[in-house]
């Protein structure tokens, strides 16, 4: 607790201890005899005690035509039952309204401050080896790109960059979510925020500071609570309306039935005297004034976008502020980059058709052949052959361009290429039914068999777009520069409902507004890896990059920032965004409601201040402990 | 030109009106206020003497919340 909050505790304490005896009294449940001014004197005491600041402000406010606040309702109303003798009333109601705001804001702050923590991953110094070999902590600030800096096990890495000695685990699961350790040792990179768990690292520096994955991740959280959310903007304007209406609405209902009954005499029989008609409906406005204190909303609906926005960058899921928390929970159409997304991005051997050698064999050939190419196909041959590949084996390397290659092999002649090569040198082959890359491999004249090379899905990919129908995304569309045989394939496998195939990049915009179009207002999602796709990110109305953890482009162009490349994290996102959604609309209906009914009752006569107090507090602690179930989206 | 400031603010709504005083104050373009992250966002106006700018955000803000501070 802060000293203002523990201040507040103890003036509660002390006019509550005051209060109690003195109610007691007042209601005659114990037989003390009082004159009355000296009980109102004595109620004064709690009541200044615990409600003087309230007084202060609302004074405040009326100075600097600043009227219609809480505390200017807190205090009308208050003021207003004293007055007219309600004391217990009136003093209790100023009690009860700060047991609600030391509530509110020891609540508020806690939360603040964990998810804050959740967040934090901003590291505080850099160690810097000195001349003599001992480490030097400086503010990373300080740190020129392309310094060595020194990690030890247990600290946060401060500034992206490569490392240069040692070897280690790290834990990126503040930036990534993933709580599996990431393997790294000499020239792999390292982004800031991740945590070293085992080994001393030396570490070359890519970037300043401010420039380090860190940094960036950080300013974009914290920018992301000032781009409000409809619910947001619209809970702002709704309080600045209705507090200066429910006081007008108060007055009118003070004055109005009263000057009614008056001069019309209708139901003047109920009252005893003019006096006591008065008075009625006066205690009847302050306790309508009571019931309309806004805080319950004002407060929950910023809290609840907040705890989402924190819960969903704790699961690697940044998402750039709450107007897109909003539209992402409308999503019902979304849209896929295949490349990257559904699948890796990287190519690989998928299948080996053999005979009548081996399968190994036939790999054994075709990466021997290729051992000398960088060709992205032959570095996968070389990556599923898996062994050390020795050239001394390979000789008279003959490479045709759009074919193939022909070598010797431990002195044999081993053709590997398409089915043009094949035909060149005049080998019957067998096509493939698979898609992909095919590569056939000859032997001495003899066909030994193909090779298929794709790009391979993603494991859970299917499982991703299954999700992504449980959350309620009616289409899933996959755009692809690829050939159409390869987008069938694909789109089959994965379960997707539609697909767009060989499109060239500019063409994926337009394809997106006509995706846009044909939604007629469902919105639609475009999920990209960021290299590329820019344009469509922004074009969507919601850009989702993956895997983007490192590039800048993709986290400048994108509204949500998958830190991963975990599909699954697509229907996460979703889902958390329905589930704060959710909450939020569960909130506002939910105090709106108790504060209608409420009014009404006390507009009636039936409820009294008590009741209007315990509707205040009671719905504020309510919304408030709902808001904060937001947070807790790790099992979504 | 922009500048982010810590503050503090002891209720959302209060900080809607803080929100509200900052962006009235002359030589500001754009002010937003996170309750959340107790941060204000100012932007201003080309030429602006932040400094007196900022004091006279502080008045203005005073003015519609008297608890209100911001670090300037």
């Amino acid at each position: 607790m802060t000293k203002k909050q523990k201040n507040l505790l103890i003036r509660i304490i002390v006019a509550a201890v005051f209060f109690v005896p003195l109610y007691l009294i007042s209601e005659g449940i114990v037989p003390v005899k009082l004159p009355a001014w000296a009980l109102y004197a004595l109620f004064l005491v709690p009541y200044l005690t615990v409600g003087h600041d309230i007084l202060r402000k609302a004074l405040h406010g009326i100075k600097n035509r600043q009227v219609f606040d809480e505390c200017f309702l807190m205090t009308v109303a208050t003021v207003g039952a004293i007055a007219l003798g309600e004391l217990g009333e009136g003093v209790a109601v100023m009690l009860l309204y700060q047991v609600g705001e030391l509530f509110q804001s020891v609540a508020v702050g806690r939360s603040r401050r964990n998810i804050s923590q959740l967040m934090d991953i901003r590291p505080d110094y850099a160690n810097i080896e000195g001349e003599g070999g001992e480490l030097e902590r400086v503010d990373p600030d300080d740190v020129e790109p392309g310094s060595i800096i020194v990690v030890q096990p247990g600290e946060k890495v401060p500034i992206d960059g490569v490392i240069v000695e040692g070897a280690s685990a790290l834990n990126t699961s503040a930036l990534t979510g993933e709580s599996k350790p990431m393997d790294v040792s000499v020239d792999d990179t390292v982004l800031s925020g991740s945590v070293n768990l085992s080994g001393v690292l030396k570490v070359r520096t890519t970037a300043a500071f401010e420039e380090s994955t860190a940094s960036k991740i950080l300013d974009l959280v914290e920018n992301a609570a000032s781009r409000k959310s409809k619910s947001e903007n619209f809970i702002s304007k709704f309080a600045r309306v209705y507090t200066p209406f429910v006081c007008y609405a108060a007055l009118a209902l003070a004055i109005l039935p009263p000057l009614f009954v008056l001069l019309t005499g209708v139901g003047s029989a109920a009252y005893a005297s003019t006096g006591a008609l008065w008075r009625e409906w006066l205690l009847r406005a302050c306790t309508f004034l009571v019931i309309s204190c806004p805080c319950a909303v004002v407060i929950s609906i910023p809290l609840s976008f907040f705890a989402g926005l924190g819960g969903a960058s704790n699961q690697g899921i940044l998402i750039k502020g709450s107007n897109y928390l909003e539209t992402l929970s409308k999503v019902r159409a979304v849209a896929f980059d295949k490349t990257g997304t559904i699948t890796k991005g990287s190519f690989e051997v998928t299948a080996v058709h053999h005979n009548p050698i081996d399968a190994q064999r036939v790999l054994e050939y075709a990466a021997l052949a290729e051992c000398h190419s960088s060709h992205p196909i032959s570095q996968s041959l070389k990556k599923a052959y898996g062994k050390h590949i020795d050239p001394q084996r390979v000789t008279d390397v003959q490479e045709i361009s759009g074919h193939g290659i022909l070598a010797k092999v431990d002195g044999r002649d081993v053709a590997v290429g398409n089915d043009k090569l094949m035909n060149r040198i005049g080998v019957a082959f067998r096509p493939c039914h698979h898609t992909g890359t095919i590569i056939h491999v000859a032997v001495d004249g003899e066909y030994a068999g193909h090779i298929v090379i794709s790009d391979q899905l993603k494991e859970n990919a299917r499982e991703a777009v299954a999700a992504l129908k449980r959350a309620g995304v009616e289409r899933t569309v996959m755009l692809t520069g690829d050939a159409d045989s390869v987008a069938v394939q694909v789109a089959k496998e994965v379960g997707l409902t539609d697909y767009r195939a060989q499109l060239l990049p500019q063409d994926k915009v337009a394809c997106v507004e006509a995706l846009l179009d044909e939604g007629s207002g469902k919105k639609l999602a475009f999920v990209g890896d960021g290299i590329n796709d820019a344009p469509v990110l922004s074009r969507a109305d919601i850009g989702i990059a993956m895997g983007a953890l490192g590039s800048d482009a993709a986290i400048e162009a994108a509204d949500v920032v998958l830190m991963d490349d975990d599909p699954m994290k697509i229907a996460k996102a979703i889902r958390i965004s329905r589930k704060c959604l959710g909450i939020v609309k569960q909130n506002i209906t939910f105090a709106l409601a108790v504060k209608a009914v409420c009014l009404l009752l006390s507009a009636l006569g039936l409820a009294n201040m008590w009741v209007a107090i315990a509707a205040d507090v009671g719905v504020m602690v309510l919304c408030v402990l709902n808001a904060i179930r937001c947070l807790f989206v790790k099992k979504l | 030109m922009k500048k982010s400031y810590k503050i503090e603010v002891d209720c959302a709504n209060c900080a809607n009106l803080m929100e509200e005083a900052a962006k009235k104050t002359a030589g500001v373009k754009d002010a937003v206020v996170s309750f959340m992250t107790q941060k204000m966002k100012v932007e201003f106006d080309d030429g602006a003497d932040v400094d007196a700018v900022m004091q006279d955000v502080l008045k203005n803000c005073k003015k519609v919340e008297s608890d209100c501070e911001i670090y300037i």
